[in-house]
């Protein structure tokens, strides 16, 4: 047991803190500001895309967990955007640098990086949601071309969105998780709709995408045919880890604690009642247990000769306990507010813009999406404990 | 940086575990609630093992490890749920006379605390929440009142805290000591009040509010631990159970209603092992967060170790009920823990006041 940092890993600690010292203030906030050139900035100084190699846009830093670590801790103490972190940089990336020909690396990467290629993910669709391996959007070689037909459906970011990253059924008469492929797909390519669809927070953050024989060159599959799920499972533990990082809960929970210091009702602050302040000391007992969780998980990544054999099930369990308890973390505060918890819009007497009763309704749509919450436990008890296999309905 | 056991620590678990699975087995555990078995039994095995001395200074023939290797040892002591003293014994004791005893008190008592042939219970429970008429009072450097829940009963002297804050050393045959042992539902663990008329004490030089409550907050600590360790083994037991157990034809944990049961029990607990690793791990190094840390596992731990235990209960259906399965043993063991030096409500109202959130 050893929390302390190398010499090396301090300095560049401090490094990170003269960064934000200096910069901090030009950093875009919430949808102001300029993304870009933020992003350009933080990727020249090695805190964005810091172990992505020079000739693919990044900043090519040998990789290093614990640096990694601090710019994440450094930028969510100083509460300073820590650049992009949409599906293409957290998702598509990864995947291509695995997995991508030099060619898709090379076309497909910088732009991302820098935010001027925006992506979005066309897994799911209307009858392949938790089930995603029996999606039927097909794709069929014609010359060299694929033809793609079919429809995608919560297509978070669809119409701000350059390209797609699609799964495509391009093996009709395999079994259903080998015949799928992995397909990018230009979003301006004649036959493509998107129709929004608005969720709970009445705002339209995914959509509908409809494809009416979209013509996608051929050069644009990644891996090879049939290979399509297994490239998918790739990406998916990506995002498992990187929907909930537990230091950005930490922040939440102070903002709340500042939130229940100013709010309130008959003449006592909500911390000062008893009830609530008990629920707020019980929220952030479960957010020490995962900060610790966490840590135990980068260690684990920093020493590989660890010889923790439960490690594994500290990691399947993270996205079902942080969106659950994110989701609670923000109902608290609205429950801290009483009636002026729910105001929405524009209502005179908003607090804090509405943005924790947004965010209370948003994270409801994390533990959905992503894999729900049920599907979740049934990979903790069967990967994690061992337990016996759904039983698997006939193959489409 | 290296956040986990080191080699020797997960040695050290796994030949104690060893070790209990021998020396404590269900019989034992059942055994433990005559009122003919020695409360005091599996000592001397703990002891060769060196659990007993692991928080005695090497000066004094301990091993002069930390509250971490204590809560690694708790984990397992829990998981066998093994009817031995352990958190006043060889935790709290050893630590208060280390911090505040003189070199002559050190020098007579730590030794002798290690080779397991002396046992100290403590007594606490009125610096956590006093009852209205518990306390113990200081009248001419004698003793006089009740103390409550003193843990570790079966012993041969106690540490008292005065309402004061002082620390004293009281004989098991002092002079107007009255002991009375109560039950609970755990007859693994021996709890009872001390009445004390005019009882010559010793007190202990160093002590402090700051020293106490570092004694209060290591005792957390390895409740927490214990717990762990009952949980997890609730949890292994329900989850064999499922794999073996048919209904309908199908092992009952193909069923998704008892899958998802046994996958909440473990992504709840999973983090409660992080967590006791890092907040004893502050007891020894981080001084500044070791008491709110403290707090929010002990509470934390409790809300889940109690919730596991009620479902790993029902994943067994009426044979989980039973004495027979002897599963309730492990349940009340978690349920002790939850109350003994502060439940979570309490454990919780101190750590928003460590926090600066409430007076
Ligand atoms: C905010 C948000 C953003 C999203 N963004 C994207 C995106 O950008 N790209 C994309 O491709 N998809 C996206 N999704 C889709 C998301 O991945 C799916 O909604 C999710 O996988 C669930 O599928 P479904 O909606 O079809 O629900 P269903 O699969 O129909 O599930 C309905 C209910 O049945 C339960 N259920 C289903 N199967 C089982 C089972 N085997 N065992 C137990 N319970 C089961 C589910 O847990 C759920 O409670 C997003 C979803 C949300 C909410």
């Amino acid at each position: 047991m050893d929390l302390s940092l190398s010499p090396r890993h301090q300095a560049f600690r401090e490094e990170v803190r003269r960064f934000l010292a200096e910069h901090g203030h030009k950093a875009p906030r919430g949808h102001r500001g300029d993304h870009v050139a933020w992003q350009k900035l933080l990727i020249e100084h090695g805190y964005a895309a810091r172990f992505i190699p020079r000739e693919y846009g990044g900043y090519g830093a040998p990789p290093d967990i614990l640096e990694a670590r601090i710019i994440a801790e450094e930028f969510g103490r100083a509460q300073v955007s820590p650049g992009l972190q949409g599906q293409g940089v957290s998702m598509l990336v990864p995947t291509l640098l695995e997995v991508g020909t030099e060619e898709q690396k090379r076309r497909f990467i910088p732009p991302t990086l820098t935010g001027e290629m925006i992506w979005c993910q066309g897994y799911s669709e209307p009858q392949a949601g938790s089930d995603l391996a029996s999606l039927r959007t097909s794709a069929v070689l014609d010359g060299d071309h694929w033809v793609v037909n079919g429809q995608k459906i919560w297509t978070s970011t669809a119409r701000e969105a350059d390209w797609m990253f699609a799964l495509v059924r391009t093996e009709p008469e395999a079994p259903k998780h080998e015949g799928i492929s992995f397909l990018l797909i230009d979003m301006r390519t004649p036959g493509i709709e998107v129709r929004p669809l608005v969720d709970m927070t009445m705002e339209a953050n995914f959509n509908e995408v409809f494809f009416t024989d979209v013509r996608v060159p051929k050069e644009n599959i990644v891996g090879r045919r049939g290979e399509g799920w297994r490239i998918a499972n790739l990406v998916l533990r990506h995002e498992r880890g990187s929907l909930a990082d537990p230091n950005a809960m930490m922040a939440r929970l102070l903002a709340l604690i500042d939130l229940m210091k100013a709010e309130r009702v008959d003449g006592r602050r909500a911390i000062d009642d008893p009830v609530l302040l008990d629920r707020l000391m019980r929220i952030e007992g479960r957010v020490q247990a995962l900060r610790a969780n966490d840590l135990r998980l980068l260690s684990a990544k920093v020493n590989p000769d660890h010889g923790d054999p439960r490690v594994g099930l500290a990691g399947l369990l993270v996205k079902l306990e942080t969106t659950e308890l994110r989701h609670e973390l923000e109902g608290l505060a609205v429950d801290a507010m009483g009636e002026f918890g729910i105001l929405y819009d524009r209502s005179p007497e908003l607090r804090a813009g509405g943005t924790w009763v947004r965010s209370w309704m948003y994270y409801l749509g994390l533990i959905i999406g992503g894999g729900t919450s049920q599907i979740q436990k049934n990979i903790i008890a069967e990967r994690g404990l061992g337990l016996p296999r759904e039983p698997r309905t006939a193959r489409p | 940086m290296d956040f986990g056991l080191s080699p020797e620590q997960r040695m050290f678990q796994e030949s104690l575990g060893r070790h209990l699975a021998e020396a404590s087995p269900l019989e034992v555990v059942r055994q433990a609630r005559q009122p003919s078995f020695d409360p005091n039994r599996l000592v001397p095995g703990l002891a060769a093992l060196g659990v007993a001395g692991l928080l005695v200074p090497e000066a004094h023939g301990g091993l002069g490890l930390g509250v971490l290797d204590a809560a690694l040892a708790a984990e397992m002591l829990g998981r066998a749920a093994a009817p031995a003293p352990f958190v006043a014994a060889f935790v709290m004791a050893p630590l208060a006379l280390a911090l505040a005893g003189s070199p002559e008190q050190q020098a007579a008592l730590l030794p002798k605390i290690a080779e397991g042939r002396l046992r100290v219970g403590a007594a606490f429970a009125e610096q956590v929440a006093a009852r209205a008429d518990a306390g113990v009072e200081v009248v001419q450097g004698r003793l006089s009142g009740r103390a409550l829940f003193v843990l570790d009963f079966a012993a041969d002297a106690y540490l008292v805290a005065s309402r004061d804050g002082g620390l004293w050393w009281v004989e098991a045959g002092a002079s107007g000591l009255e002991r009375i042992p109560f039950s609970t539902i755990d007859t693994t663990r021996r709890v009872g009040e001390l009445r004390l008329a005019a009882t010559p004490a010793e007190p202990l030089p160093g002590a402090s509010p700051a020293v106490l409550r570092r004694i209060i907050d290591a005792g957390r600590v390895v409740l927490a631990g214990d717990t762990l360790g009952a949980a997890q083994h609730m949890l292994e037991a329900a989850v064999d159970y499922a794999k073996t157990r048919e209904q309908f034809g199908r092992p009952i944990g193909s069923f998704q209603a008892v899958k998802h049961m046994c996958a909440e029990m473990a992504a709840s607990l999973e983090p409660c092992r992080a967590f006791l690793w890092y907040a004893a791990h502050a007891q020894d190094a981080l001084p500044e967060e070791a008491a709110l840390q403290a707090a929010h596992l002990k509470a934390h731990v409790a809300e889940v170790g109690t919730r596991l235990a009620k479902t790993a209960t029902e994943v067994h259906g009426g044979m989980g009920f039973t004495d027979l399965l002897g599963l309730h043993h492990w349940f009340k063991r978690i349920a002790w823990n939850r109350q003994m030096l502060g439940s979570p409500e309490q454990c919780r109202r101190e750590a928003a006041r460590l926090r600066g959130l409430a007076a």
